[in-house]
């Protein structure tokens, strides 16, 4: 981690509404697919390792750079870095990485890429990414766990803990 | 086509399995994995059950395991950075040497025909051969070679030569330089266009199969100096070449692969599940050679297939690990 931020001033982009839940979701007897938008939803409240900031807030993720096919048992996401030359490119990755390897059903096989065009190291950080070994040893440094477990972590609503105390 | 016939589901790893290595009188095997174990499987009528476990070698995965070619020492490589052996000199398996050196991740471990050497690679880009001498351990050579991460080693199956598969996205042919015993890179095999994950040599040790996050196979020739077709070979030393690419049959990184010694049998592990075998064509010419899939099984496991070996011993016989925690025991017949 570098002492000084990267990208001292990022651009912000304006959040999507929250999930209406319908009567069809709640129907416990209807088969209920994963879709891009719960994809999305696992992956838009990651932390920004540098800034207070989800990578929602950043266009790092986007739903539309989502693809997923159940039945193949498919999930690829592509990720924006915000600066072409974003050194925290292969932590954002992993970070996305492991919330979907931690959230979703062990059938399903995760690629993560950056999005083609806006990185300079792009085919470096997408090797690495994909390399299963790399990051099974990457995840067992604790430092960089607790890093990634830092931006992964949610931040809580503030007023739902002070609602409770 | 052939078919495959599941025999046997050892269950007993804790996380994903990364290897199995069949015992060279292929009557038991070892497999090793996230869960910091060595696990040793056996037959007891009429299943196979697990004799051994050792524990507190390793203080985080242990990557790979080989057995040597005696069977009563087992290698083991670890993230942790080491390479432990364990023998049964007390009557019981157990970690009488650890081999440090590497700056971080050891990869592989494989052993020489003669067991006299000891071969191990790490993500710190380094090939180490070790010298074994009354169970003491020592560094013959550090190769620098490679450029990255160096994933699999194995030794030639009757002379002391080393082939090496890298994250470089080449595989690389080892020898030792009678005149000033330095061990150096003589052939560096370059086709597959991401990492290179595994290795295997046929019987005869004049042949390489490798296999390829670019999801191919590719089969490489040996050609002496002097050969028939005339191919060049500088320096004197024999020349590789890719004369087989198998493509089109994998969907994702295939993460190991091993050629039989007795069937000529080719198997892959592969990203999608799926073990895969591969026959070579009976009218295949050894300078453009020619491979058709015999035997597909889908879902052998129901997540990433990380290794497989056949018995060295019993033809047919094949043992599979995966990231879904198990070992499969299998049987092949035509």
């Amino acid at each position: 981690m570098g002492d000084a931020l990267e990208n001292i001033n990022p651009k912000l982009y304006k959040k999507i509404d929250e999930r209406q839940v319908t009567a069809k979701d709640e129907d416990e007897d209807i088969a209920d697919e994963f879709d891009e938008r719960e994809i999305f939803d696992l992956i838009r409240n990651i932390n920004d390792p540098e800034h207070p900031l989800t990578l929602e807030e950043l266009n790092v993720v986007e739903q539309s750079l989502i693809e997923i096919d159940n039945k193949a048992n498919r999930v690829h996401v592509q990720f924006t870095p915000t600066i072409p030359h974003c050194s925290m490119a292969t932590l954002i990755g992993l970070s996305i990485r492991v919330q979907l390897l931690r959230a979703l059903p062990s059938r399903f096989k995760v690629n993560v890429e950056i999005t083609p065009g806006t990185h300079t190291s792009e085919a470096a950080v997408n090797k690495q990414l994909a390399d299963k070994e790399r990051v099974a040893a990457a995840l067992e440094n604790s430092h960089l766990l607790e890093v990634i477990n830092q931006c992964i972590g949610m931040k809580y609503i503030t007023s739902d803990i002070s609602g409770n105390v | 086509m052939g078919t495959l016939e599941l025999k046997q589901t050892l269950s007993g790893h804790r996380g994903r399995v990364w290897n199995v290595c069949w015992h060279p009188k292929g009557t038991c095997i070892a497999s090793c994995g996230e869960d910091k174990t060595v696990i040793i499987w056996g037959p007891q009528e009429p299943k196979w059950v697990t004799k051994t476990i050792l524990t507190e070698g390793h203080t985080r995965t242990i990557r790979e395991i080989a057995w040597s070619p005696c069977g009563n020492y087992i290698a083991s490589a670890s993230f942790d950075a080491t390479t432990a052996v364990w023998d049964k000199k007390s009557g019981q398996f157990e970690c009488n040497a650890t081999l440090e050196g590497h700056e971080n991740e050891v990869k592989s471990v494989s052993w020489s025909r003669s067991g006299q050497l000891l071969a191990t690679c790490s993500r710190d880009k380094s090939v180490w051969i070790w010298e074994v001498n009354d169970d003491e351990y020592e560094c013959a050579a550090v190769i620098n070679a490679h450029t990255q991460d160096v994933k699999k080693v194995r030794w030639h199956p009757n002379e002391e030569i080393l082939a090496s598969a890298s994250y470089d996205n080449t595989a690389k042919i080892f020898k030792e330089d009678a005149a000033d015993n330095d061990w150096s890179c003589v052939a560096t095999l370059s086709s597959h266009t991401s990492t290179v994950w595994s290795l295997t040599w046929d019987k005869t040790g004049t042949r390489i199969a490798t296999c390829s996050d670019d999801q191919t196979v590719k089969i490489w020739q040996e050609y002496k100096p002097g050969n028939e077709p005339g191919i060049v070979t500088p320096n004197n030393e024999p020349t590789w070449k890719c004369v087989c690419t198998i493509s089109g049959y994998h969907t994702r990184a295939i993460y190991d692969i091993d050629w039989c010694k007795t069937t000529g049998l080719l198997v892959t592990a592969c990203g999608d599940d799926i073990i895969r075998i591969f026959k070579e064509d009976s009218d295949s010419d050894p300078h453009q050679s020619s491979f058709t899939m015999v035997c597909s099984m889908e879902t052998a496991h129901t997540q990433d297939v990380n290794c497989v070996q056949w018995n060295p011993t019993v033809p047919g016989q094949l043992a599979s690990a995966s990231d879904d925690g198990l070992v499969k025991i299998w049987f092949y017949s035509e």
